[in-house]
């Protein structure tokens, strides 16, 4: 795959929650090898894109196209977004009770190999690669045989996250806020983990609200979203600016437009 | 008693008297007079919306003309043939109630170990005639309850368990009751269970009813006491098809030291009342009360407990949840009673119940009567539906939705099934509960009584 394939592209996306418009027209490009952040204050719409993207039916697709290697990748059902290579690390992941980590994980895995018109794979195989997949995030062997999340510490919860993302290799990966709710050690080690993972055929999304998981995760290009728009696009030194200066020179810039 | 269904149960009784108590052991007979005086005394049985019966109408369950089988005809059924209910891995003592008639296997004959009486109340009463007069009717109240009152007015023989005291079962006994009849009947069954101190058994009882085409109603009386240090589980599978109605009242006495475990799964039927009263007597008892329902279709089932604690230092846990579909009806009503003096009580009930339809309805009732200041005792209902961030969060990962909802089902279940302590029947109610979650019949093992 040479750079110039694109891997996202997503053009005038509109979307909502309960008839309320939170998404007003985002555009995006996204090739493989790339890391993007998405940054922008509260409220801005950064979680619901990354929920519209991987199909949360909370949301509504209002207007607009998102195109995932060739495939458009609005009509897919959550699953099959799955399989075909979209991955959410949730800012809150779900605590299941009753359902196994390795139930869990080997119902994922063989789905995507039945959507692939592959045998299930044998419970030795599927062992071996849980072995190996935990050693990039470095979880806990007792944590595979607990319910998916329950009693998880924050740091266990996005650390699983990854370790899910490492088990499914998938072509785009959206971080949401995986920084929040962690200490800098377990920061340091999602991180590693995600760029342990980093291809120069996979992309990574990074939706952030603070530059901090930026120091360890380096994107190429810096987004951000403000008002359900992406108002401003920069390098990874933009981060920085952002850091320094906060949000509200973008809100006045943006908000004087509006009134003007 | 004008126009109610209990009225052609009594003329029945009064004008067939000679022909009930010719083959009623004098331990039965005896308790008629009460039987009758009770149900005098009501007059009808519980319709909806009577105290307690806020699904289920008892008065519309006995109404059709069923037929009562005072005759003592059994309908022989080739049960090689039909019946297979095996639980694998696990090696039952079987015997088999055909509609009303006890059938035991040769094997269970043979292999009933010394000290374990498992026979019907007419032979109970040359073997051990004190042990059914002394026990019989002594734990099943029948003043107010109109349901045992007609089992018991009915009753022509039941099924007597009686274990010597230190004796421990090792096998389970397992007791399928079977409905094979060409009419539609009313099967009167009972069983009285003696654990004597320091005696160990589980017991496993299921039900199935082959397809007729006619309709059945099982009235089951069963009664428990479980002596001093003395250790009981009963097993309740129900898996019957939709003409098959069952109205089971379990009551337990439990004495000092003694544990018992019930465990109730009613997978299929038509409509289902059951009711656990527990009367824990004794002290430091221990007493697990667990059930679950996978309603489908029409399908309407009702549990009501009573968990009476009268000694002192005991704790009693009660886990009630019901998955519901399409437009099937449940109903729990869970009542704690801690008497005055029943000191260190701890008395927990958790009813949670999982809507999968919104045809689906479920009507739940945990009460709590504290009569005593030093025990922990809780409540707790919820009713609701499945987990939509859950179920996002799984297809998000590649899981299909269907199979993502079948998961969140079971995961739910998860904890009753836990409660089951023989491994064999747990690994294979977690299969049943799965297959009736898919929406299909639950065929217990290779049971072909759905294949006909």
């Amino acid at each position: 795959m040479s750079m110039n394939d694109i891997l996202l592209e997503v053009n005038d996306l509109h979307a909502g929650i309960e008839g309320k418009e939170i998404l007003k027209g985002i555009n995006l490009t996204i090739r493989p090898g790339e890391v993007h952040a998405i940054m922008g204050p509260n409220g801005s719409g950064k979680s619901t894109l990354s929920g519209v993207l991987a199909g949360d039916p909370r949301f509504t697709v209002t207007s607009g196209s998102a195109c995932f290697h060739g495939v458009d990748l609005l009509s897919l059902s959550p699953e099959n977004r799955s399989h075909e290579g979209l991955f959410l690390s949730f800012q809150y992941p779900v605590e299941i009770p009753g359902v196994s980590m390795v139930n869990f994980m080997r119902a994922a895995v063989n789905a995507k190999r039945k959507y692939f018109n592959e045998a299930p794979l044998s419970a030795g195989d599927f062992l071996k690669l849980m072995r190996q997949k935990r050693a990039v995030v470095e979880l806990d062997n007792k944590l595979a045989s607990r319910s998916v999340n329950e009693g998880f510490s924050g740091g266990e919860k996005k650390r699983n996250e990854i370790f899910q993302m490492a088990v499914l290799e998938p072509r785009l990966s959206i971080l949401d806020e995986t920084d929040s709710g962690l200490d800098i050690d377990a920061l340091r080690i999602v991180a590693s983990g995600v760029n342990k993972l980093k291809t120069d055929h996979n992309a990574t999304i990074v939706i952030t609200h603070y530059q901090r998981l930026l120091d360890y995760i380096r994107p190429d290009f810096v987004h951000i979203l403000y008002k359900g728009r992406i108002v401003y696009s920069g390098g990874s030194e933009l981060a920085l600016e952002l850091e320094e200066k906060g949000y509200d020179w973008i809100k006045e810039q943006v908000d004087g437009q509006e009134q003007s | 008693m004008k126009d109610t269904s209990l009225r052609q149960y009594i003329e029945l009784y009064r004008s067939q008297r000679e022909i009930l108590d010719a083959a009623s052991p004098e331990a039965v007979r005896r308790l008629r007079p009460r039987a009758l005086s009770a149900l005098e005394a009501l007059g009808r049985l519980p319709r909806k919306g009577d105290e307690g019966y806020v699904r289920t109408s008892l008065e519309d369950m006995f109404a059709p003309d069923f037929g009562v089988n005072l005759q003592r005809i059994c309908f022989e059924a080739d049960l090689a043939e039909t019946f297979r209910c095996d639980v694998p891995k696990v090696s039952t003592l079987l015997g088999v109630i055909l509609n009303d008639i006890y059938r035991p296997t040769a094997t269970l004959q043979v292999q009933l170990p010394e000290g374990v009486t498992l026979c019907t109340f007419a032979e109970a009463a040359v073997r051990c005639p004190e042990v059914l007069r002394d026990y019989l009717g002594s734990v099943a109240d029948m003043a107010g309850d109109a349901a045992t009152a007609l089992n018991t007015l009915l009753l022509q023989d039941g099924l007597l368990l009686h274990v010597s005291e230190g004796v421990k079962l090792d096998r389970p006994i397992q007791l399928v009751s079977l409905f094979n009849a060409p009419l539609p009947m009313l099967a009167i069954r009972r069983l009285l269970v003696v654990m004597e101190p320091d005696s160990e058994a589980r017991l496993l009882l299921c039900d199935h009813s082959r397809d007729t085409g006619h309709s059945y109603l099982g009235s089951q009386v069963i009664e428990a006491v479980v002596g001093r240090n003395a250790g009981l589980d009963i097993y309740e599978i129900e898996e019957a098809n939709t003409l098959t109605s069952r109205v089971s009242r379990l009551y337990a006495r439990q004495l000092d030291g003694s544990r018992l475990t019930v465990n109730g799964t009613t997978l299929s039927g038509g409509v289902t009342r059951n009711d656990y009263i527990i009367d824990v007597d004794g002290d430091r008892c221990d007493t697990r009360l667990a059930g679950m329902v996978t309603g489908i279709g029409g399908q309407s089932s009702d549990n009501a407990t009573v968990v009476r604690h009268h000694g002192s230092h005991c704790h009693s846990e009660q886990l009630f949840k019901y998955v519901l579909s399409d437009e099937a009806a449940g109903a729990f009503e869970g009542l704690i009673v801690v008497d005055e003096g029943a000191v260190k009580t701890e008395a927990f009930q958790t009813n949670r119940n999982l809507l999968a339809s919104s045809g689906a309805r479920m009507h739940t009732r945990p009460q709590l009567l504290i009569y005593c200041d030093d025990v922990k005792c809780s409540h707790g209902a919820t009713t609701g539906q499945l987990d939509e961030r859950a179920l996002f969060y799984m297809r998000s990962r590649g899981i299909p939705e269907g199979e993502a909802r079948l998961m969140l089902m079971q995961a739910f279940m998860a904890d009753v099934i836990d409660t089951i302590t023989l491994d064999g029947l747990r690994d294979r109610l977690r299969h049943l509960v799965e297959r009736r979650l898919c929406g299909s019949d639950a065929i217990c093992g290779d049971c072909g009584l759905k294949k006909q």
